[in-house]
């Protein structure tokens, strides 16, 4: 009995939280990466290798990273064997059937379900565990079992994003703007705050929906997942579909008119008021502060 | 061409989930419904490439008698017809919703050059079926696309990773999954809402493959526990700005 983990590097946190995830299904685990060599990522090419090594190795359960290529793959891995798989899971147990704990609505919402597949295909929601130094991975390259139609589907080329401003996946503090801010004219006062604190501008989808900024900016469950060390909310009611995507913020700032606002729920500061004039005074309250 | 997009009705669940009595699903009483956020952009994506490029548009969904809704919404944008694969509420795991997906495809007079679906639904979020679906129909198939270029028959797409977009090149009939972003879905007219009325919708209860028992079965949903959080109210209006200052700096971000 053995797990086979795919790691997309030995560095990468979310794969090292996959191993340690893969661990608690009491067998031992063997964590691989893969060298395509000049082929790059394919992603059919890559499942077809996990299965093959896992079929040389009889391993019982194969489990990657709830991350878009680890999701990717194993899916890839799921149509190949005509296996079930539960994606993004928080916690693992064997057993025949194998009972899992999956995420719903970008972590909203939790599912109890049963698994009873062979290999246990699976991967791991991320943060749902610490993630540890993986003991040994081992590089694997494309397997003898590769098709021409598994290598037909692969990166050909990676174009450099448009750069400037501040990343907000990797932003310190993010300032959104909500349904609240009004305008897209509107989301200038939380520009200027935002550049006094050299944070980058985020938004609810309300926000891009209405097409006042572009989809880039959006935070949450179809948007970006941000883990600043501030998030300050302005004029955000906090639906599901936003809050999966700052949960991984250290601390939360509500300025929402409505002290009812959902939002307050999850926050660990709030001011209540209307942005449009709390939001100039905290810019000139930190002028103020600077002496500038 | 001809361009199917698969799309899911799902609740919207607001600020707060509540469960039913038996925690199978969500209380959706007071709740309205729409088509997954990826999914929307995959109806939008579809009817952008038929204006384009000619050709037709077709939204199927699986689901309730009242996912109707939801095709008519699709419709009312753009999509010309809608087909239904009927179940009686409950929800279908990826594998067997895959299996229906392939026949319905399949009972087509005519093959698709391009089916869409979203990256993940909003609520089960399983990552699965639009790949089940291109191995049964032996399609190739790319996933979380920000940007599809038609060329003939050959597509063009990106996929956003890190620090850029990875491009994948691939040769029509295929599946590609879309997320949104990719572009800005637009809203129905009230000539459009009139039109969609009168679009046919083909309904038909679909055959569950591989039986009835799911290999990934849902015990009871569970709503994650509370953050415990106690917020702290730093004022009212411009006068809690010194107090927000004081608190940032406290963090150490000024």
């Amino acid at each position: 009995m053995t797990t086979l983990v795919f790691v997309e590097s030995p560095d990468d946190e979310l794969s090292q939280q996959a191993v340690v995830m893969a661990g608690s299904l009491g067998a031992p685990v063997s964590a691989v990466a893969i060298d395509a060599g000049a082929l790059g990522f394919a992603p059919a090419a890559w499942a077809q290798t996990l299965v093959d090594v896992a079929r040389e190795r009889g391993a019982t359960a194969i489990v990657a990273a709830g991350s878009d290529r680890g999701n990717e793959v194993m899916a890839h891995v799921a149509a190949k064997l005509d296996q079930p798989m539960a994606a993004n899971c928080i916690a693992i147990a064997a057993g025949s059937p194998a009972t899992v704990t999956r995420v719903r609505w970008g972590g909203s919402l939790l599912e109890e379900a049963q698994l009873d597949g062979s290999p246990l295909l699976l991967t791991s929601a991320a943060h749902a565990v610490a993630a540890e130094p993986i003991a040994a991975v081992e590089t694997i390259a494309l397997s003898d079992g590769v098709s021409e139609a598994d290598r037909a589907v692969r990166v050909v080329d990676t174009v450099p994003a448009g750069g400037g401003g501040v990343s907000l996946a990797d932003a310190d503090v993010v300032v959104s703007g909500g349904r609240g801010v009004g305008s897209a004219e509107g989301f200038s006062v939380i520009e200027e705050l935002a550049e006094l604190l050299g944070a980058a501008v985020g938004c609810s989808r309300a926000v891009t929906s209405a097409g006042w900024r572009p989809h880039s900016d959006q935070v949450g469950q179809t948007g970006t997942k941000i883990s600043p060390e501030i998030y300050i909310a302005c004029g955000i009611s906090g639906a599901t579909q936003h809050m999966a995507g700052c949960k991984g913020a250290k601390r939360l700032l509500a300025i929402n008119p409505d002290g009812e606002a959902s939002i307050f729920s999850s926050a660990d500061y709030g001011v209540t008021g209307d942005l449009h004039e709390v939001v100039p005074a905290i810019s000139a309250e930190i002028r103020k502060v600077r002496g500038s | 061409m001809r361009v199917l997009v698969c799309v899911k009705r799902v609740p919207l669940t607001g600020g707060k989930i509540n469960l039913t009595d038996d925690e199978q699903a969500i209380q959706t009483r007071h709740l309205g419904f729409t088509v997954s956020p990826h999914e929307e952009c995959g109806a939008e994506e579809a009817i952008r490439l038929v204006e384009a490029h000619g050709g037709e548009s077709v939204a199927l969904t699986l689901g309730p008698a009242e996912a109707e809704e939801q095709l008519r919404d699709l419709m009312a944008i753009g999509i010309d017809r809608g087909i239904h694969l009927l179940t009686d509420g409950a929800e279908w795991d990826p594998q067997a919703t895959a299996g229906a997906i392939v026949a319905a495809v399949k009972a087509e007079p005519e093959p698709f050059d391009l089916i869409l679906f979203g990256t993940e639904s909003a609520d089960a979020g399983n990552y699965q079926v639009a790949i089940r679906v291109a191995y049964a129909l032996g399609l190739p198939v790319v996933n979380g696309i920000k940007a599809i270029t038609v060329d003939g028959s050959s597509l063009r797409c990106e996929h956003e990773v890190s620090g850029g977009r990875d491009v994948y090149e691939l040769t029509m009939p295929a599946v590609v999954t879309v997320m949104e972003g990719i572009n800005l879905p637009r809203y129905p007219s009230v000539p459009g809402r009139m039109r969609a009325k009168r679009k046919p919708v083909a309904a038909s209860e679909p055959a569950r493959v591989g039986g009835i028992e799911s290999k990934l079965k849902l015990v009871r949903l569970v709503l994650p526990e509370a953050s415990g959080k106690q917020v702290e109210i730093l004022g009212h209006g411009p006068e809690a700005a010194p107090r927000v200052v004081e608190i940032l700096q406290e963090i150490g971000v000024l």
